[in-house]
């Protein structure tokens, strides 16, 4: 019983780590907070489902596409909002303002679109299969979802470790104007940024919708929620801490449903980033201590 | 031998105030030049404008020849000018080698990156001893080192050097104009901001003043050291 409570809420955690980390990447790197990416998670969603159920292309082409073209509308939206405001200077709370107003928009677009009714993935298209493991039950999407993690993850880290496009990356979240001088195009790294998370959030999007088969518009607005505790537990722009803290939030949140009600799933992840900014603001995993400049 | 840096009638400024108020200078290859004035007198400015740092609100700027002045701050460092900005704009975060590699970025050849680099340790020996430690717990002096030494990675043709002695202990200033003498047999050219004026006059063979966003001033260094306004101004004589 602990065991499979512990594989579900590993699981759950690993779409709160993968979702976390697309958008802890955007301020890390691009230094602003940027409340569109939880549009990305609906829109990945309805794509996976457009692709799928309108075009007949098979799931895991879907999951694919549908991160390919939300990294898309990502690197769209981030030059339509966010450029002009880069080239401006203009202060953080216009970025804030910008992309809560386009996200809102963005929002009710998609539901005058689509209505709010959940929709569900037919099941000619995708079909949950469970197996038994080690006493365990893991089905399908679950598998998915970590397989797409580990992917993910060990992807990122070979990026921006082991190549150059990654280490300047790093330049510029560290220090925008020394990476110019070096000869970095700032412009094309942003745009790369914002392709890799907006693909991030799309696919963290498509992987929920699979799991619980129900796709609204409004699911990203609920994971934008979770993000933002993941990202103040684990540090914002600290990628590491993403993952630890959406692994560790996944893990408490269905041990919580499990144990104590599910009333209070809800409450774990919030509780735990309040606590975590009144004890230590720079997140759990912190580099407080790196920087002394 | 036509120069590196013709610069024509340079305006540059922020919002509805021009700190830099239409200045032509000249560097030729091989030679140091350096340009001097009071606090606010525009020189960060000046060399944010030849960087792309700073958008030119007119005039030109010619390197070897080609006009620059319109082009973004990475493609007029691609084109070899490299600045060591004001204030050792280091990447604190990252490991001391991982900073020589960034102001090598531009250049593919890892030969020629790993030579670069020998070069640069053997010219800032303090930099050998700590390469794997982060670049953000390095002393001021060493930070200033360090982000000499990134420039020099880039193997310039021409280099802009804001202030390197800025804030920095008797010992460590000593150090820094030794390390810009040895660049200068070497063949480099150099554009040198400094407020230290006896000593960027000692370096330099050429100079400028400026004064509130204009030339007040231009000449030989040496000679530019025995005016007498320039001895009572900034010299302190
Ligand atoms: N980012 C900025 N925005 C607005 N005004 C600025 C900015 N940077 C500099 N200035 C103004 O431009 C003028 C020239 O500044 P600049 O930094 O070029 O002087 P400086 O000669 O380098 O001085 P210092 O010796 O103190 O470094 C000053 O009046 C300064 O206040
Ligand atoms: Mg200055």
């Amino acid at each position: 019983m602990l065991g499979q409570q512990l594989l579900n809420g590993v699981v759950l955690g690993a779409v709160y780590a993968l979702f976390a980390l697309g958008f802890t990447l955007i301020f890390g790197v691009l230094g602003v907070i940027n409340l569109t990416y939880g549009f990305y998670f609906s829109a990945g969603a309805f794509l996976a489902l457009y692709f799928t159920q309108g075009l007949g292309i098979s799931m895991m082409l879907a999951l694919l596409l549908a991160g390919i073209v939300t990294g898309g509308i990502a690197v769209i939206l981030d030059g339509l909002l966010l450029t002009p405001l880069r080239r401006a200077k203009a202060p953080e709370l216009a970025s804030l303002m910008v992309t809560l107003g386009a996200t809102l928009f963005l929002y009710s677009l998609m539901s005058a679109y689509f209505g709010t009714d959940i929709r569900r993935l037919p099941p000619k298209v995708f079909t949950n299969v469970g197996f038994n493991w080690l006493g365990l039950h893991i089905e399908t999407s679950q598998l998915l979802i970590l397989v797409t993690m580990v992917v993910i993850v060990s992807g990122l880290g070979w990026l921006t470790q082991r190549t150059r496009m990654g280490l300047a990356i790093r330049a510029l979240a560290e220090n925008g104007t020394a990476a110019q001088l070096a000869g970095i195009n700032a412009g094309a790294v942003t745009r790369i940024v914002s392709f890799l998370s907006g693909g991030i959030g799309g696919l963290a999007g498509v992987l929920i919708g699979m799991n619980y088969n129900a796709i609204e518009p409004y699911m990203g607005e609920q994971m934008m929620l979770k993000g933002f505790a993941v990202v103040i537990m684990g540090g914002l722009g600290n990628i590491r801490g993403a993952l630890v803290a959406g692994l560790m939030l996944g893990v408490l949140e269905t041990l919580t449903a499990g144990y104590i009600g599910s009333s209070l799933k809800d409450a774990v992840g919030f509780g735990l980033a309040v606590l975590t900014l009144w004890v230590r603001p720079v997140g759990l995993f912190g580099r407080a201590t790196i920087k002394r400049a | 031998m036509s120069p590196v840096l013709q610069v024509e009638n340079l305006v540059l400024g922020y919002e509805r105030y021009d700190a830099v108020k239409g200045i032509s200078l000249l560097v030729h290859a091989g030679s140091v030049v350096t340009l001097i004035g009071a606090n606010g007198a525009g020189k960060t400015t000046t060399l944010r404008g030849l960087s792309g740092l700073v958008r030119a609100r007119s005039g030109r700027i010619l390197f070897n020849g080609d006009n620059i002045t319109a082009l973004p701050a990475y493609q007029i460092a691609r084109s070899g000018i490299t600045q060591v900005p004001e204030g050792r704009q280091i990447y604190a975060g990252m490991s001391i080698s991982e900073n020589l590699a960034l102001g090598a970025y531009m250049e593919t050849n890892k030969a020629r990156v790993a030579q670069r680099r020998e070069h640069v340790l053997s010219l800032f020996p303090r930099l050998r001893e700590r390469l794997g430690q982060s670049a953000g717990l390095l002393s001021g002096g060493e930070q200033q080192m360090l982000a000499m030494g990134m420039a020099l990675m880039a193997d310039p043709k021409l280099l802009l050097l804001d202030e390197p002695s800025m804030g920095l202990a008797p010992l460590f200033i000593e150090e820094i104009f030794r390390i810009i003498a040895t660049l200068k047999q070497e063949g480099r050219t150099i554009l040198l901001v400094e407020q230290n004026a006896s000593a960027a006059l000692e370096i330099a063979d050429y100079a400028y003043v400026l004064e509130d966003g204009h030339l007040s001033l231009e000449g030989p260094a040496a000679d530019i050291a025995q005016n007498p306004k320039v001895a009572a101004a900034y010299l302190g004589m």
